[in-house]
């Protein structure tokens, strides 16, 4: 038992140092194999983006069981505090001391503006469940999104539909994420710098996803999901504990917002429309909500089959029907709706589903019988 | 013996319709006491208002020398009073051993909880070959081993018990009796709400019988089970 646990202990510290290194050449490798590695490190980019969005978004509908449909707009309270405390647009009013904030202090500030936004939706929605939940979420998204749309007018606040330009690079330790950085020979341009950044925050969110999973709040957001009355009964104060997760999802798409801005040095109210909410929702249920494996799954092959598609789609349908029938960009999408149909038909628990999940889709109910039978026995025995 | 919990004249309503028209109760440190009665007759109600779930229309609730009127749900388990709900009310996608920390929610000794653990599965064995499976897959008699091994995870000091009998097969309601004698005679004083009314009077001290919204009977249980208008109405003898 022993040797057996060590054994799977060195199996997966080996794994893992497989998986650091590769993360570590991928930028480089990317750039030997293809032509256009750039944008493919991009896509990879956005697709940690993604993950990290998806993990806070898991944190609400995986754990806690409450269906938002309007996660984006912590997301773009993430990207727009970014935007604003780091670019020209309102350096004039703004006070020195709040301008150019220390990379680390954005985004403590980031995750906890985001947080506060969380707490503001949770509070009114603490009695909602199920559908009523997921339209005044839905609601909420596009409020965000209008505002950022609208606050040019009286006061210019977010610029309006133009969005923010020219959002400084993160500086770090007196290093320009900007400008390219030489280091042991090889030359980090932006792209790289920002790619081991997101890594950074996408591994730590991950750690704290993990934690939290099997942490005592952990258990009592999935109490509350299974039964709320019997998680009262139980101690647990379910408002706040709601709230928690509200607040808890809302600072992972803060940190990843802000992220998203420096990174894109342009942040606009068309990045957060409902479909980006969509989007993430069917990265956690595609991926297998609750399941940290998963929900990281999902978001890679979400965000980055599109990307995949693009690459390939036309070559296949010139090779196929040797002539252009539909274009190619409507194809591509067609494919990706038609795959995901397809996914949620075949594992409608996701594709990486948790143990949870699985047992409430999949109830074993011949165990159970069998049980039954077997504690009848038991019982008879301990009789005599 | 100190009195642990006292109920004074408990009215509850709903709506019109008057659920528990007036009731007094008593429970003391250690005792097993029984609340029988049919269907219908308050018993769960009763219950409920106990916990908090259904405010009183009237009355007066002391525990432990407090009213408990301006206690918060949550904040029951915290004073020691704790309920097995009817139907189990367990948590079917946690494990057994996520459910029965659950019970520990409330408390932040590591080592005790850990001490209690041991405690239960040494009351409940099948739980303990069980630990890693999760709650919904267990069999009806299992699931109520869960739900009581959980509530005394809580620490209580009073245990109430709504219906451990139900949708058990007889066989395993006997075992769960079995259980329950062996933890009041740990110590745990326990209120004991059942509509088998002959099983519950023998397992407890003392005995309530209800009556639409009215105990008609107190006495103890010994009596009870002698008493002829009991015997007629509950035991079906």
């Amino acid at each position: 038992m022993n040797a057996l646990l060590m054994e799977n202990n060195r199996k997966n510290t080996i794994l893992l140092a497989v998986l650091a290194v590769v993360l570590a050449v991928l930028p480089w490798a990317l750039g030997g194999f293809f032509e256009n590695g750039n944008s493919w490190l991009r896509a990879v980019d956005f697709a940690l983006l993604y993950i990290m969005l998806a993990l806070g978004l898991n944190i609400v509908v995986g754990y806690a069981g409450l269906l938002d449909l309007g996660y984006i707009a912590f997301y773009a309270v993430g990207a727009y505090l970014f935007a604003i405390l780091n670019s020209p647009h309102l350096q004039a009013v703004l006070p020195a001391w709040l301008s150019h904030p220390p990379f680390l202090v954005m985004m403590i500030l980031a995750a906890v503006v985001a947080g506060i936004f969380g707490v503001l939706l949770g509070s009114p929605t603490l009695k909602l469940r199920g559908d009523y939940l997921a339209i005044v979420t839905l609601g909420f998204g596009e409020i965000v999104r209008i505002f950022m749309n609208n606050l040019d007018r009286p006061v210019n606040i977010t610029n309006g539909p133009q969005g923010i330009n020219n959002i400084d690079p993160v500086q770090i330790g007196g290093y320009d994420f900007g400008r390219p950085i030489e280091f042991l020979g090889l030359t980090f341009e932006k792209i790289h710098l920002y790619y081991y950044l997101i890594l950074a925050f996408c591994v730590l969110i991950i750690f704290v996803s993990v934690r939290l999973q099997n942490s005592r709040i952990g258990r009592a957001w999935v109490a509350i999901r299974e039964d709320e009355i019997a998680a009262n009964a139980m101690g647990i104060n379910t408002r706040n504990v709601k709230l928690l997760a509200f607040a808890m999802g809302a600072s992972f798409g803060g940190v990843s917002g802000a992220l998203f801005a420096s990174f894109q040095g342009f942040v606009s109210p068309e990045s957060f429309v409902l479909m980006e909410s969509i989007m993430v929702l069917c990265m956690v249920v595609l991926g297998g909500m609750g399941n940290i494996p998963g929900v990281i799954l999902g978001a890679i092959i979400v965000s980055i089959t599109p990307e995949l598609l693009r690459d390939i789609i036309n070559p296949l349908q010139m090779a196929i029907a040797g002539k252009r029938v539909v274009d190619p960009e409507n194809l591509r999408m067609l494919i990706f709706g038609l795959a995901m149909i397809v996914i949620m038909l075949v594992r409608p628990a996701g594709l990486w589903p948790s143990k949870r999940r699985r047992a409430e889709l999949k109830p074993k109910t011949k165990d159970i019988a069998l049980q039954e039978k077997d504690s009848l026995q038991d019982a008879e025995r301990n009789h005599d | 013996m100190s009195t642990l919990l006292e109920v004074k004249d408990l009215k509850v309503a709903y709506g019109g319709i008057h659920a528990v028209k007036g009731i007094d109760l008593e429970v003391k440190q250690g005792e097993l006491v029984a609340l029988i009665g049919a269907n219908g007759a308050g018993k769960t109600t009763t219950l409920k208002t106990l916990m908090g779930m259904v405010k009183p229309a009237g009355g007066e609730i002391v525990f432990d020398g407090k009213s408990t009127t301006k206690l918060a749900a949550h904040d029951y388990v915290k004073q020691g009073l704790v309920m097995v709900p009817e139907g189990r009310g367990i948590f079917s996608r946690l494990t057994v051993e996520e459910n029965l920390l659950m019970g520990a929610y409330s408390r932040n000794d590591k080592a005790d909880i850990l001490h209690d653990m041991e405690r239960v599965y040494h009351l409940f064995p099948r739980l303990k070959e069980r630990y890693k499976q999760l709650a919904g897959t267990l069999s009806g008699g299992e699931q109520q081993m869960v739900a009581i091994g959980r509530a005394m995870l809580s620490r209580p000091k009073l245990l109430l018990l709504d219906e451990p009998s139900m949708g058990l097969a007889p066989i395993i309601v006997q075992k769960i009796f079995e259980i329950i004698k062996m933890i009041a005679a740990e110590g745990v004083t326990m209120l004991l709400v059942e509509q088998n009314a002959k099983l519950a009077l023998q397992t407890a001290d003392r005995g309530y019988v209800m009556e639409s919204g009215k105990v008609t009977f107190s006495d103890k249980a010994s009596a009870l089970l002698a008493n002829e208008k009991v015997q007629q109405a509950y035991l079906g003898e």
